[in-house]
């Protein structure tokens, strides 16, 4: 039997679970979630799962995320699975997968790139090149990303 | 793809059909390069030089006047408004108003990619950072098709700081179309990066990383040779220790080919011996004279009817 967990269920909204463990004050951050916002969220962390022994999940309430928002999730966490919520019931169900693209979400380290330039209207847009682990290519001046590399330079 | 109305933003955008087309153009475009062909009469040329560079500008604007068209432009930020605070977008808008194509060169890196995005006009990258010089490229390949008749099967060294060089990284993007062997020659603290490194695994380039001519001159049909520059070592003895190792003399060529072809993008310091000059490996001259009708070649098929 599955224990309820610490944290009730929620009426409507996004439930992001399979995060690997450590991981969901990250999954915060790259959705650019914070507490400034009043999003009613709730952080499960370091539960038992039987496929990743333990595991991270986050509820947002109130908020559905759309396929669109969510890829991101996989750079940071690329187990998680997404669970929309109304009414209480599971209504969509699936796995995160790496975004081809990703717009505005990160600033390019290279401190000559144009998306730096202040005034410029060139947005910060970065394209997968890799996928294990996952490197982006700024799509202005083509340098590479880590995921940890964008982490630090989030927008 | 078809040429016309085509923005020039990096190197990879051009493959093999794309680079062979341009270079039977340039061929024709050769007995044309000290006289007229006036197929670009009534068009004009916006040469946006944000960052001096006189040997590119002129050849861009010698190739526009031998096909009849006008130029209109400037050199270093004074000729804009840019030092009273105008944006790079903003100037990109304004020369789009007045020319049929604008050719850019800016320290920023991606610029010309911006520029391509906001001007209706084609776009030329004439450099910009250490990250594009897509026609420098199209001319280095262009200087190897003229001397072998191909470029397929070539085995091409490429020395000095391959890092920073910012004609390197478009010449190895170029490169990668045609089945090509390279020697990549530097110092450990230049050696390529890893973007450079990962386009060449992707595209499946045969090469190799040594930080010694000596060890691979005899295997080389060409010999790129680009500058290693003092401020790129945290440590000025190092660079001292080094750069000997990198500096091409009759001494070195003569354990390698006969027919090695040694290019270099211009304008050299101390990186060649002049002594190299008079032999025949000196390819350099030739190359930079290509330039005008190669850049012909280019604003013909980007601009012409
Ligand atoms: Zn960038």
């Amino acid at each position: 039997m599955e224990r309820e967990l610490v944290v009730k269920k929620i009426r409507r909204g996004t439930v992001i679970d399979h995060i690997p463990a450590g991981k969901a004050l990250q999954v915060l951050r790259v959705l650019g979630i914070d507490a400034a916002d009043g999003q009613v969220v709730a952080l499960v962390m370091n539960v038992e799962s039987s496929k990743l022994g333990r595991k991270d999940i986050v509820k947002i309430e109130g908020r559905e995320l759309s396929k669109e928002e969510t890829g991101i999730i996989a750079l940071i966490a690329p187990t998680a699975t997404i669970n929309i919520i109304r009414d209480f019931q599971v209504v969509d169900k699936y796995k995160v997968s790496l975004p081809h693209i990703v717009v505005g979400r990160f600033r390019c380290s290279n401190p000559i790139c144009i998306t730096n330039m202040p005034g410029e209207p060139a947005t910060y847009r970065f394209v997968l090149v890799r996928e294990e682990p996952p490197i982006l290519s700024c799509d202005y001046c083509g340098r590479y990303h880590t995921v940890e590399e964008l982490m630090g330079s989030i927008t | 793809m078809a040429w016309r109305g085509r923005d020039v933003i990096t190197a990879l955008d051009f493959d093999r059909r794309d680079l062979e087309e341009l270079f039977e153009v340039a061929r024709e475009m050769e007995a044309y390069a000290r006289s007229r062909r006036d197929v670009l009469r009534g068009k004009v040329l916006a040469v946006a030089f944000f960052e001096p560079s006189t040997r590119t500008r002129l050849s861009f604007e010698t190739a526009m006047k031998r096909l009849g068209g006008e130029v209109v432009g400037f050199s270093g930020p004074e000729g804009t408004s840019a030092e009273k605070g105008e944006t790079f977008a903003d100037t990109i808008r304004m020369l789009d108003a007045y020319a049929d194509c604008i050719v850019v060169r800016h320290r920023a890196e991606g610029a010309a990619k911006l520029a391509a995005e906001i001007a209706e006009a084609p776009v030329i990258n004439a450099g910009d950072g250490a990250s594009n010089h897509p026609t420098q490229a199209m001319l280095d390949l262009y200087t190897m098709w003229r001397t072998f008749g191909r470029i397929d099967g070539l085995s091409i060294g490429v020395m000095g700081d391959i890092r920073h060089a910012r004609t390197v990284n478009s010449l190895i993007q170029s490169l990668s179309n045609f089945d090509v062997s390279l020697y990549l020659i530097a110092p450990e603290t230049l050696y390529p990066r890893r973007e450079v490194l990962d386009l060449m695994e992707r595209r499946s380039v045969r090469y190799v990383v040594v930080d010694n001519a000596k060890e691979v001159i005899g295997k080389l049909d060409v010999l790129y040779v680009v500058r290693i520059q003092k401020e790129r070592f945290l440590d000025p003895l190092e660079y001292e220790r080094v750069k000997g190792s990198y500096r091409v003399t009759p001494e070195l060529l003569s354990r390698g080919k006969p027919h090695l072809l040694v290019m270099h993008p211009l304008p050299r310091v101390d990186e060649i011996d002049p002594a190299v000059d008079s032999t025949p490996h000196a390819g350099y001259f030739r190359q930079a004279s290509l330039g005008v009708p190669l850049r012909m070649a280019l604003l013909y098929m980007v601009l012409g009817e």
